[in-house]
């Protein structure tokens, strides 16, 4: 069958980075025509940011390109970044600091990267001065606890843990009582990776976050949704479903080291506006930043 | 075949150009815009779309319009048909070896699911005779060889591993002689997840591969996969040559349109697809149903075994009596309520169902979410057994103490009250009307799926 083989062939054309895209696209074009947009539109797309919103940044930025005038196709990336930069929000966003204890809950869907964050997350903590509690809340998934105790073990904070199978919100309040005691800083709650399809599991997480509440006003503070940056469209549904169950305050976009872009944010700030908090760029304890538009549109396009 | 969702737009699309004989290039490309945007939507990556846009486009130019078709009918059925074919057939072997035992290895990105899968396809293929063997060959992620151990027991399937300190090359070498001692005839090497761009992580897949030779090497993709599922595949493919493809995570809510992608660039079959956390939700991968899945036009199919799985049988026969001898009463409407939630969120249910699966015709529906069901089942919670057995008898009064129960209004009560009485009619009508038609064999369809949505809410 041709057709095999004639994608494989323009897959392998388009492995360039999207700078080297945009450039090669803009570079050595004298005029700015409907072409250009097209494929401007097209590597929006490849980096997941969906065929809605695509449209709309290519949109704003033909009115952008007419109202400032703009002739030569080499201003339209800065004037693309702009775009997306107005969007994503130009500073890097704050930890909504509350307690002591401040409570963060992580939660997501399987295997987007959450006790990995977790364990990154208490490092980064740590090194800030901050005294770092873990919770083991997925007592579901088999040797999850395991998993989180050997990130508390690297990074040399305390966990409280339960067995497998236990109530994640007897976990939950545990850990609250601990944090107290201990006068602990930062409270860091994992949770069992969960389809957000399923509303008995997302029930179940609101009787997590009622359990915190009702121990320490305010809590939990954080919300992280955690994001895999290799997801396409559904990112939105889960943003969605997960925000109204828990009411998610910040996302950490993770695997940001591979070639996916997880554009799909874009479209998720811009409709629920949730901001990027921090993102996830390899498995290591460090590999962990807070988000900086400048660093997330350069990602973006490189 | 029922059209919705894309088949929907292409309607109004072509609504113009009813009655027209044959479709043009313009005609055509209006259409294919539509379908554009559904591949898109649902993730198929932008180059398998184009090149699906040109291979449709050429089968549907100039064709006859059926005369049982309207235009856009003809688009769609060239769509699905042409989608489909690309899918291929159901194909859910494990190549065996010739001479026991058979080597499966598992790849695939982080969190993919690959090892909630070995042990998933362990406990698949035990049902049918085999004696597997799990290996634990992820030295890397915390805790990985440890799931594995909890997996293999909880199954009761022998799991081999070496710790992490010795290299995956080794540790499936030494798998493979310890199934052969202990006469294991399927040995599952559950690998490290790793980015295709990785270099080094890849060519430790190779050195694995070399070392014991796989029967079988499958791929395993998160169905919500975006763009990148084609570079993925492509780079597994090329460095490994596989057999299959596993596609994980497809209880949700996902379009799937990774499959498209990765069944385009490697050709490679998608054999499996994990619904589920439990060790026994996989199943044989549909790519006919996959196919309408993608295009968003309801996958009755799933929508159907769903139902089947979920409703307990005996109960819906005691139900249908009830609904027959009109006693149907708020406590069975909860019960129902119950079994809906079961199937899972209700604009997902809805969303299967042909004719109801595009966003426009649910706002029709009145915002039907789950929400609601939560709110009705919060008024019925707050009633007696006595009232819910005679909810046309509800005073004022109780009506009051009701609503203050539930957190709701009076208003809300009563709303309630006649939508449940406007149901218990139709659900009358229809269970005659099935009476009637009375297929052999065919179930009872959950009444809250079949009608009344428009009434209820
Ligand atoms: N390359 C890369 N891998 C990551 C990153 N974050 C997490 N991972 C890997 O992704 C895999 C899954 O990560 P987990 O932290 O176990 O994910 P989880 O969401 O806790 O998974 P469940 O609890 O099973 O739902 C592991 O192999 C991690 O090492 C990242 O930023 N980059
Ligand atoms: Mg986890």
């Amino acid at each position: 069958m041709g057709l095999f083989s004639k994608l494989k062939e323009s897959l392998t054309k388009t492995r360039q980075g999207f700078v080297e895209k945009i450039e090669s696209l803009v570079t050595g074009r004298k005029a700015i025509d409907q072409e250009l947009y097209d494929e401007l539109e097209e590597i929006l797309i490849q980096a997941d940011v969906g065929a809605d919103t695509a449209l709309d940044l290519v949109e704003d930025l033909r009115k952008l390109v007419k109202e400032r005038k703009v002739g030569d196709p080499e201003q339209l990336k800065p004037l693309l970044q702009e775009l997306i930069a107005g969007i994503m929000g130009e500073e890097t966003y704050a930890v909504n600091w509350g307690g002591p204890p401040t409570v963060i809950l992580v939660v997501g869907v399987n295997g987007v990267g959450k006790t990995t964050t977790i364990g990154k997350l208490a490092h980064y903590f740590k090194e800030n001065g901050q005294k770092v509690l873990l919770a083991a809340g997925d007592t579901f998934r088999a040797a999850a606890i395991d998993q989180l105790e050997i990130w508390a073990n690297r990074t040399g904070v305390d966990i409280i843990k339960h067995h497998e199978g236990s109530d994640p919100a007897a976990v939950a309040f545990d850990a609250l009582q601990a944090a107290r005691a201990r006068k602990i800083d930062v409270l860091i709650i994992d949770t069992a990776g969960r389809l957000h399809t399923k509303s008995n599991l997302m029930d179940e997480l609101k009787k997590v976050g009622r359990v915190m509440s009702r121990e320490v006003p305010g809590a939990p503070h954080e919300v992280l949704l955690v994001l895999d940056s290799t997801t396409g469209q559904n990112a939105i549904s889960q943003a969605k479903l997960f925000g109204e169950a828990t009411g998610v305050t910040g996302i950490v976009l993770t695997k940001l080291d591979g070639t996916a872009k997880g554009g799909v944010v874009i479209g998720i700030r811009k409709e629920l506006d949730i901001p990027v908090k921090f993102i996830g760029i390899g498995e290591g304890i460090d590999d962990l930043r807070s988000y900086d538009a400048g660093d997330y549109v350069k990602a973006l396009f490189n | 075949m029922v059209f919705s969702g894309l088949a929907e737009k292409l309607q109004e699309t072509f609504r113009k150009l009813k009655g027209k004989g044959r479709l043009t290039g313009e005609d055509v490309d209006e259409a294919l815009k539509e379908v554009r945007r559904a591949l898109l939507d649902a993730d198929v990556n932008f180059k398998v779309v184009k090149d699906f846009q040109q291979r449709v486009k050429e089968r549907a130019v100039g064709s006859d319009v059926l005369t049982s078709l309207t235009p856009g009918q003809q688009v769609v059925k060239i769509v699905h048909d042409e989608l489909a074919g690309l899918m291929g057939g159901v194909q859910s072997k494990i190549n065996l070896a010739p001479k026991p035992p058979t080597v499966v290895m598992m790849v695939g990105l982080q969190g993919g699911g690959k090892t909630t899968t070995s042990a998933k396809l362990a406990n698949m293929l035990r049902k049918s005779g085999r004696r597997p063997l799990l290996v634990a060959a992820d030295i890397y992620r915390p805790a990985a060889i440890k799931q594995l151990q909890v997996l293999g027991s909880q199954l009761d399937v022998p799991v081999f591993s070496m710790g992490d300190r010795n290299s995956p090359v080794d540790i499936a070498r030494a798998a493979l002689e310890n199934a052969v001692t202990n006469n294991r005839d399927l040995v599952i090497i559950d690998t490290a997840g790793r980015l295709h761009v990785d270099d080094e992580l890849m060519s430790e897949l190779e050195a694995v591969k070399a070392a014991v030779k796989p029967h079988e090497i499958l791929l395993v993709v998160d169905a919500m996969t975006g763009q990148v599922a084609v570079n993925v595949a492509e780079t597994f493919n090329q460095r490994l040559g596989l057999d299959g493809v596993v596609l994980t995570k497809l209880d949700g809510d996902t379009r799937g349109g990774a499959a498209l992608s990765i069944k385009a660039v490697t050709g490679c079959p998608i054999k499996f697809a994990g619904v589920g956390e439990k060790l026994d939700a996989i199943e044989p991968f549909h790519p006919d149903r996959m196919a309408d899945r993608i295009l968003g036009m309801g996958d009755v199919m799933t929508l159907i075994e769903k139902a089947q799985s979920n409703f307990d049988s005996e109960q819906m026969e005691k139900l249908n009596k009830k609904i027959r001898a009109a006693d149907f009463t708020l406590e069975d409407f909860m019960q129902q309520i119950q079994e809906v939630k079961k199937l899972g969120p209700l604009q997902q249910i809805i969303g299967m169902i042909p004719g109801l699966g595009s966003a426009k015709k649910l706002k029709e529906l009145g915002e039907i979410d789950d929400k609601e069901l939560v709110y009705v089942e919060a008024i019925v919670k707050s009633m007696t057994p006595w009232e819910r057995r005679h909810s046309h008898e509800i005073s004022g009064s109780r009506k009051k103490r009701i609503a203050r129960g539930s957190g709701t209004s009076v208003q809300e009560v009563n709303r309630l009250l006649k939508q449940f009485e406007q149901t218990k009619k139709m659900m009358k009508q229809f269970t005659d009307m099935e009476k009637n038609i009375k297929k052999g064999g065919k179930m009872g369809m959950n009444p809250l799926l079949g009608l009344g949505k428009k009434d209820l809410f």
